[in-house]
This record gives structure tokens, C-alpha cells and sequence, in this order.
């Protein structure tokens, strides 16, 4: 009885101990987690919109979607974040497009995990630099071998289609919940 | 009784002797994980390090309050505190690097390096000797995540350090980056540092040998040798 009186309160300080000195921690550390978040996120929303000055986020739209103006306080078009499955991971991707939705300003990809040297090559500007003034409409397609002769076509890495492919559906799917979501808002 | 050691001895016998990599094998998965670069394993071995010299220290103090049943649930409620101001730390004020590590951060935890140590050495010595021990584990550990990292980065992304060693006509062994080339490299360090230790174990032997032949001694058995401790 003696013994497990002992145990009890052993573990029981232990856990008080540990519990009180995490939650100082977190105190101090809390805030300033928010704020590299909330830097990071900055960060990516103007690098998809270079004369973006101000940013508004677009709530209850189900996902991350900001809307960016620029100096003289006009909208200069729309930053979304969507993710989809890449090769071997998840990938995520801020994805810049105009007011009207008919032209991509440029991509930025946030989170990756495809293969080094290969997958990996959808961070470079030869892959990437393609998105910049694509037309989304009706859908971007992914072209293998030839060069794009249409606006609105992509070309395949060699050696990672499908993580040239994950990073086209990943922006036809958002670009299309954007436009739906703009149509619903159109109709109220 | 058992001997009694210098304190430095418990310093330097992490560093090689009983280094956590090598000898101990312990700690293999963010190992072999985080190497790609020299950076990460310093950080890595830095964040292992903090974790283990505080909960060696808390265990040791600790230890005769500790029952017996209940030890190893203490042990780990006392690491993961650790682990997670680590974590917490890192999140705040080196973003990118605790981005770069992941999931090996929480991970610490059940690293056995430190469940290792708080259970062989910090469970039974005073703190000074735990947080000695702990130090050394600690750097043997930043010894060989560096020398893995090192040689990993320099032939995978032809730098170290981030700064670029190998000219561009060089082409980066992709391999070396990828999982594949960390268990290439560790098990080459490995056979490596066995190799040595084995060599030095037998340079003693003969040594011994040929002064027990000079003093006359004429039965060299096995059991003479191993009472000399080699």
C-alpha cells in the first residue's frame, strides 16, 4: 500500500512539474511561432504577386484564398494555397491568379517532398516559369516531348511526370474551386 | 564496488571509445535521416545533445526518489519535456532549421541514445558524473552525424556547410542524398572505425606478447591475456 502510495505520487509530481514548465514555455513561445507563421504566409502571397502591397483573406471559403491589392489599393487579383498529392508526398503550392481568373501569375511551391534531382525539378524555373501568364480555361493540360504551342499547356519533366502532373491538377483543381466559389458569390 | 573512473574518462569515452554511432549503435533512425547535409546533423546533434545533458542531469537528482516500477515512465515523461521546449524553441526562433529536421525533433524523445544513457549511467551516478557522461554521448553523437553529414553533402550537393567545395564539372551523386546513401556511408564509416579499433587491439596484443617473452614468461594463455585486458 506504502509502495503505491509512492508510485502515485511520484508520477503525479513528475507530471505537475513537467506540465507547469511546458506551459511557461509555450507562453513565451506561442506568439512567436503565430508570427513566423504569419511571415511565412506573407511571404508567399507577394511572391506570386510582386506589386502586392496589401493582402484581405477570403473567409469560409473551405480553403486558404487571399485577395491581394497593390499600392494604389486596387485588387490585383487573387494568392491561393492548395495542396494535393504529389510522387511521394503531399505538395503545396501558392498559386497566383488575375481578378478575372484567366491568367496565372506565377506559382510558388511551399511544401514539397518529391525525389531529389528528379521530382525535385518542379522547384526549378524551367518547370516553374511556365505558369507564369498561363490561361487556366478551360483546364491546363501537361504535354509531353513538344514544345507548348497553346496558352494554356504545360510541359513534362522527363523523369518526373507525375510530379509534373500532381503540380498541373493540383492547380486546375484549385483554380477551379476558386471560380466556383467566385460564381456562387456572383449569384447572391 | 565497482571502479571508479576519472571524471574526465566520462567525458572522453562518449567521444570514441563508447561513441553513441558507432559502438553503441543507438539513435540510427535520425541518423540516417537527417544527414543530407552537415547543418542538419550538427542540429540535429545539438537539439540530442541539450535533451540528454538536462534529463541526464533531472534523472541522476531524481534517481533515489524514483520507484523501481515505475522508472522508465518516469524517465520518458522527464525526456519529452525536454524534447518538446526543444521543439517549442526551435519553432520560434529557428524557423528554417526546424523546418528542415521535421518530425526528428518530437522525435528525440524515444531516441535511444537518451533512455540509453538516463538508464545505463544517469539512473545509477551523481549528477556531475550523468551530465558529464551525457556531454560526451552528446559529442560523440555531433562527431559522427557531422563526419556523415559532411560526406554526404559533399558528394550529393558538391558542398559543406553550404559552402561549395567540389568544382561544377562535377555531377552530385544523387544517391548520396537519398536514404540509400546514408546507409552507404554509415556503413562504410562503420567497418571503417572497426577496422581501426581492431588494428590498435591487436597492436597491443603483440606488444604485450613480446614483453611477457622478454621477461621469460613462457605459458602465454588465453586467460593471462585477457587478465591484462587485451
Amino acid at each position: 500500500m506504502k509502495q503505491v502510495a509512492h508510485i502515485i505520487a511520484t508520477l503525479t509530481i513528475i507530471g505537475i512539474v513537467a506540465g507547469g514548465s511546458l506551459s511557461l514555455v509555450n507562453n513565451w513561445a506561442a506568439p512567436k511561432i503565430a508570427l513566423n507563421q504569419k511571415a511565412e504566409t506573407e511571404r508567399a502571397i507577394y511572391l506570386v504577386h510582386l506589386d502586392g502591397k496589401r493582402y484581405e483573406e477570403i473567409k469560409n471559403s473551405g480553403f486558404e484564398v487571399y485577395k491581394v491589392f497593390n499600392e494604389s489599393d486596387s485588387s490585383v487579383g487573387y494568392s491561393l494555397v492548395y495542396s494535393g498529392n504529389g510522387f511521394q508526398g503531399k505538395i503545396k503550392l501558392m498559386i497566383g491568379l488575375t481578378e478575372d481568373l484567366n491568367k496565372i501569375t506565377s506559382i510558388e511551391i511551399l511544401e514539397q517532398s518529391e525525389t531529389p534531382g528528379l521530382g525535385t525539378k518542379i522547384l526549378e524555373p524551367p518547370y516553374k516559369d511556365q505558369y507564369k501568364g498561363l490561361s487556366p480555361n478551360p483546364v491546363i493540360k501537361l504535354i509531353k516531348g513538344v514544345e507548348p504551342s497553346n496558352p494554356n499547356e504545360v510541359k513534362a519533366i522527363t523523369g518526373a511526370t507525375i510530379s509534373s502532373r500532381s503540380v498541373v491538377a493540383i492547380v486546375n483543381e484549385g483554380t477551379a474551386k476558386l471560380k466556383s466559389l467566385e460564381n456562387k458569390g456572383a449569384s447572391k | 564496488m565497482k571502479k571508479q573512473v576519472t571524471l574526465l574518462r566520462e567525458f572522453t569515452k562518449g567521444l570514441w571509445e563508447i561513441n553513441p554511432t558507432f559502438k553503441q549503435i543507438l539513435g540510427m533512425c535520425p541518423t540516417l535521416a537527417v544527414t543530407v547535409s552537415a547543418i542538419n546533423g550538427i542540429a540535429m546533434a545539438l537539439a540530442t545533445t541539450f535533451v540528454l545533458v538536462f534529463s541526464s542531469l533531472f534523472i541522476s537528482l531524481v534517481r533515489k526518489w524514483i520507484p523501481n516500477q515505475v522508472r522508465i515512465a518516469s524517465y520518458i515523461v522527464i525526456i519529452a519535456t525536454f524534447v518538446t521546449i526543444v521543439d517549442l524553441v526551435m519553432k520560434a526562433q529557428f524557423v528554417e532549421l526546424s523546418k528542415a529536421l521535421g518530425p526528428f525533433i518530437p522525435l528525440i524523445v524515444v531516441n535511444c541514445i537518451i533512455l540509453g544513457r538516463a538508464e545505463a549511467f544517469a539512473s545509477k551516478n551523481n549528477a556531475l558524473r550523468s551530465v558529464l557522461d551525457a556531454l560526451g554521448n552528446g559529442a560523440g553523437f555531433l562527431i559522427s552525424l557531422f563526419v556523415l553529414g559532411s560526406i554526404r553533402e559533399l558528394i550529393g550537393s558538391r558542398s559543406i556547410l553550404g559552402y561549395q567545395v567540389l568544382p561544377n564539372g562535377f555531377e552530385p551523386w544523387i544517391i548520396m542524398i537519398l536514404p540509400a546513401g546514408a546507409f552507404l556511408t554509415l556503413g562504410l564509416m562503420m567497418g571503417f572505425a572497426n577496422m581501426f579499433i581492431e588494428r590498435k587491439k591487436n597492436l597491443e596484443r603483440e606488444s604485450l606478447i613480446a614483453q611477457y617473452k622478454r621477461a621469460g614468461r613462457e605459458e602465454i594463455t588465453e586467460e593471462v591475456l585477457k587478465e591484462a585486458g587485451v
